[in-house]
């Protein structure tokens, strides 16, 4: 049993790092963006999974049911999401801009293109 | 009101930032940060008095008591760097009207002032918390206002940079959020005092290991620890001039304070020193941090860019301070960052100043002028000097009890870094001097002086010969700090 | 039991399958959506584990927003990405792989999935949070409780974040491109026919779900974020069908701005509101004279109207800046 105990989290960590390798490998900007959200998300679902109790339900109070699973965690995840979708904003508005600067949305070709001109300067 | 300071000193900048973007007005912006910085400045010195011989401050936000609520507390670890980030508030919002009318356009710079009260308040909220959870959300604060404040940068590179740290600065976000989520799992709690009576007990669980990691080398990464510093160079010199003195003068110092505060005030000298090699790693990593820092400083031909890399170093010797784990060291280590922090914003001023005059900020810029502007460079100078650890400046006041800590260790081969890296911070301080005063300045006229900007950088210039003439009561406090974080959970 | 073992062997099947496309596929487009199906199946699994509000918030924000600012993204640069070479695909791998062995051999130590004495639960919080809350606040839904009183600095903080993303965006993205540069998208009027009519018939709709979602957070899943974004969404889907400048005229960015505002003061005021009061930052019980619980829902009541008002400006300004800075260019094309 043990082993189907911890599925939850081992599950969560594999997306994490599904989420880290796109970012750290990828040199498309907005592919980064998309890395990082689902970096964030797996972490989402790994606290969330710490919060559960077997047979309990969600934590809205009702005469009906005794066990809840806890709250705590969900609160910390609303706000983590909330902080999420502010940084893929900004995230992505840097990336227009730097297309709009530089003519590529590659890191590697935007750095060369910077290295380039001041070669030629 | 007295007793509600704390919140307020977080609270003000939080809500002038909303004002700011109300008033639209440039004047009228720019007044309500400085109003902000002002009040930030004396709610934090009103703090530290009350903290500096060892009291202890606590607020129970929402009457909630902790672990329920959410809590402020306030000791002389906190109060220092939220000194140091007040103080270079107030010179940032002295220097900023001319730096900001250059840099930024006139629609835009309303926004720009909000963005500087909200990265205060970031860095404010982080210094004060005692929750653990509440310090990654305004850790986020800082961050994401920083990447907005150095996207503001002239050159179009300044983009680059702020994307690159976003991208490492959030990943270094979710993992210190990861690290506080295994510490709540373990223990159910996220109240840092809680969670250091409950920690003790899982020493040995491989998941409090894991979070300790997660929760160092996101920090890490925020404070530009080497080897997580790659996002820095770029950033510090790319960013806009008026930011540029708070983000480099208070943006790492701030997470390393978080993570002193994690590191001895949750999980506890113990588990640093003998369960973990952590204190070890530190210590290597921190003279990798002087070594390389220095090094690379030297064969910089952009002075924004090799001020970025000496604060690699200078970084690398507060950490070593830390890997000692003791009162000694960890003293040396709050003193070094005060010190630094005001040393290194009044370079940036400097820096931004001749920016403003010349257009650019490589040696060539520099040349000669020091006959231009003999004040502006005296300051120059002083603040150099400060790096290098010369006797008669701050600087020389932290490395030297940085040195007598490693010294009573008997840290002998991180000594010797110590003064390598001291050595190198003179090249590349003397290759400044040189340009400034040896060379012949180019000709035709330099854009007017801005006596804002000027007095700004010498307040932080002669706040620093102030504790370098009068260190015993900085010394004192920073004794307090590390004894009350090393004393245990308080 | 089983039954859900199976929906959710389901959902993790088709989120790690969604993953490793996302990491695979170079379209950038497909990718788009493949991140807003990750973000939606994962709203699920977060539904089966009992987590109502962070699902819905979950499926609002991530799959809803950030979808609509990644293909806004998309539509002003490119949407095809180049090969990584092995050169970097190689550490970063390495990185990923020794970084998920060290967690998964951490978390070998953690309390198992879902046991009933883990310390979470056998925590003092958690009898506050589920027991007295009720004679506290007296809100059945404990999520609420504990974001909007318990931890409201949090959310406070929370607010401010999303505020700091619009200011940020604002000043980065501009409120318009310039004049050369924007070409009008012709509004979809005659070959689009249907769809105008079906918009106008769900946007009412759309806005009044909004509102519940806004005041029934207190008794179900919901909230002022919640609500927030499904504002947003309404007017999002007024621009697309009638184009942007319908909706700048609609809802133009000088009422925004101040209400974007207007939220954070209206939530830092409940807080000064109580400090003059007498009490500590954001202390409700202060707020109804002799009727703690009262104040506690008045308090509760305003922050999320603060929340509520500042997602929704920050959302439609977060719009309008990728939308307004240059229709027309890129779209279509690879």
């Amino acid at each position: 049993m043990s082993l189907l105990s911890y599925y939850n989290y081992w599950i969560a960590i594999v997306l994490m790092m599904v989420g880290l390798y796109v970012v750290m490998s990828h040199a498309n900007l907005v592919k980064k963006m998309i890395g990082l959200n689902v970096f964030q998300v797996a972490v989402f679902m790994l606290f969330i999974s710490l919060g559960k109790v077997r047979g309990g339900t969600a934590p809205i109070l009702d005469p009906a049911f005794t066990t809840y699973s806890h709250p705590l965690p969900h609160v910390l995840i609303l706000t983590a999401i909330v902080v999420g979708v502010a940084t893929t904003a900004l995230g992505l508005a840097l990336a227009v801009r730097i297309h709009e600067a530089y003519g590529t949305t590659e890191e590697q070709d935007a750095l060369k293109r910077d290295d380039a001109e001041s070669g030629a300067r | 009101m007295i007793e509600h300071l704390p919140a307020l000193q977080v609270v003000i900048p939080l809500l002038a930032a909303p004002a700011c973007v109300l008033v639209r007005h440039p004047r009228a912006a720019w007044g309500v940060f400085a109003l902000t910085t002002l009040s930030a400045l004396v709610i934090s010195t009103q703090l530290f008095v009350q903290t500096i011989d060892g009291g202890v401050l606590r607020y129970a936000l929402g009457g909630w008591p902790a672990p329920f609520g959410i809590e402020y507390v306030v000791d002389a670890a906190n109060a220092l760097p939220l000194l140091l980030v007040s103080l270079l508030a107030v010179a940032v919002a002295l220097y900023a009207p001319r730096a900001v009318e250059a840099e930024i356009e006139r629609p835009r710079i309303y926004l720009y002032y909000a963005c500087l009260c909200l990265y205060l308040a970031g860095l404010l909220g982080i210094g004060i918390t005692g929750d653990a959870f509440n310090v990654f959300v305004f850790l986020e604060i800082s961050s994401l206002s920083g990447y907005a404040l150095i996207a503001m940068g002239r050159h179009r590179r300044a983009l680059l940079a702020a994307f690159r740290y976003l991208v490492m600065g959030t990943v270094g976000g979710t993992f210190v959020l990861i690290g506080i989520g295994l510490l709540y799992a373990l223990t159910g709690s996220l109240n840092m005092a809680d969670l250091a009576e409950r920690v003790p007990a899982l020493y040995g669980n491989r998941a409090l290991t894991a979070s300790l990691g997660f929760i160092a080398v996101g920090l890490a990464i925020k404070a530009a620890v080497f080897p997580l510093h790659a996002w820095q160079p770029d950033a510090y010199s790319q960013a806009s001039s008026a930011a540029s003195v708070l983000l480099a003068g208070a943006g790492a110092k701030i997470a390393i304070y978080a993570f002193v505060r994690y590191a001895f005030g949750v999980f506890g000298t113990d588990f640093i020193g003998d369960t973990l090699p952590l204190a070890e790693v530190l210590l290597t990593l921190g003279v990798i941090g002087m070594l390389v820092g220095s090094a690379v400083a030297c064969f910089q031909h952009d002075v924004k860019r090799l001020l970025a890399w000496s604060s690699i170093g200078q970084i690398g010797y507060i950490v070593a301070g830390i890997g000692l784990a003791d009162v000694q060291g960890l003293t040396a280590a709050f003193l070094h960052l005060f010190n630094h922090g005001l040393i290194k914003g009044g370079l940036f001023a400097v820096a931004g100043i001749v920016m403003l005059r010349t257009q650019g900020s490589t040696l060539d810029h520099y040349a000669g002028l020091a006959k231009r502007m003999p004040g502006t460079f005296a300051a120059l100078l002083l603040g150099g000097l400060g790096l290098v650890g010369v006797p008669l400046t701050a600087g020389f006041v932290s490395k030297w009890a940085l040195a007598q800590a490693l010294i009573s260790a008997g840290q002998w081969s991180v000594l010797a870094a110590m003064l390598v890296s001291s050595l190198l911070a003179l090249v590349y301080v003397g290759r400044i001097i040189e340009a400034a005063w040896f060379r012949e300045p180019p000709a035709g006229e330099a854009a007017p002086a801005a006596p804002g900007m000027s007095v700004a950088a010498w307040l932080l210039v002669l706040l620093t010969l102030w504790i370098a003439v009068d260190s015993a009561g900085l010394a004192d406090v920073a004794g307090v700090a590390a004894r009350g974080l090393l004393g245990g959970a308080s | 039991m089983s039954g859900w073992m199976l929906i959710d062997v389901a959902l993790f099947a088709i989120l790690l399958c969604s993953g490793i496309a996302i990491a695979k596929i170079r379209q950038l487009f497909a990718v788009a959506m493949l991140s807003g199906i990750f973000s939606l199946t994962s709203a699920c699994i977060f539904v089966m584990q009992d987590a109502v509000d962070v699902a819905f918030t979950e499926a609002a924000v991530g799959a809803g927003m950030t979808t609509v600012l990644l293909l806004g993204a998309l539509a002003l640069t490119r949407t095809r990405e180049k090969l990584t070479p092995t050169a970097r695909s190689v550490p970063a791998l390495l990185v990923a792989l020794t970084t998920g062995a060290l967690l998964v051999h951490a978390s070998g130590d953690l309390p198992a999935f879902g046991i009933e004495d883990s310390p979470v639960q056998t925590h003092p919080v958690t009898e506050r949070y589920l027991v007295s809350s009720v004679e506290e606040i007296g809100v059945p839904n404990v999520v609420t409780s504990v974001l909007a009183s318990y931890r409201g600095y949090d959310t406070f903080g929370e607010v401010v974040v999303i505020f700091t993303a619009a200011v940020a965006v604002l000043m980065l993205l501009g409120q318009r491109a310039p004049r050369e540069v924007r070409e009008r998208a012709a509004p979809m009027r005659d070959r689009q026919r249907v769809l105008r009519v079906i918009a106008k018939l769900l946007i009412p709709f759309i806005l009044l779900f909004g509102l519940y979602v806004q005041f029934h957070g207190d008794y179900g899943p919901g909230g002022g974020f919640q609500a927030g974004v499904i504002f947003a969404a309404g007017v999002v889907l007024y621009a697309l069908v009638f184009g942007l400048d319908a909706a700048r005229a609609a809802v133009p960015m000088r009422a925004l701005r101040p209400l974007l505002a207007a939220g954070v003061l209206l939530y830092g005021g409940v807080g000064v509101a109580t400090l003059l009061l007498g009490g500590a930052f954001l202390d409700y019980d202060l707020l109804a004279a002799e009727d703690p619980v009262a104040g506690q829902h008045l308090g509760i009541l305003l922050v999320e109207l603060g929340v509520g008002i500042t997602v929704t400006s920050a959302m439609i300004m977060l719009f309008y800046g990728f939308a307004g800075r240059g229709i027309g260019r890129g779209v279509g094309r690879s």
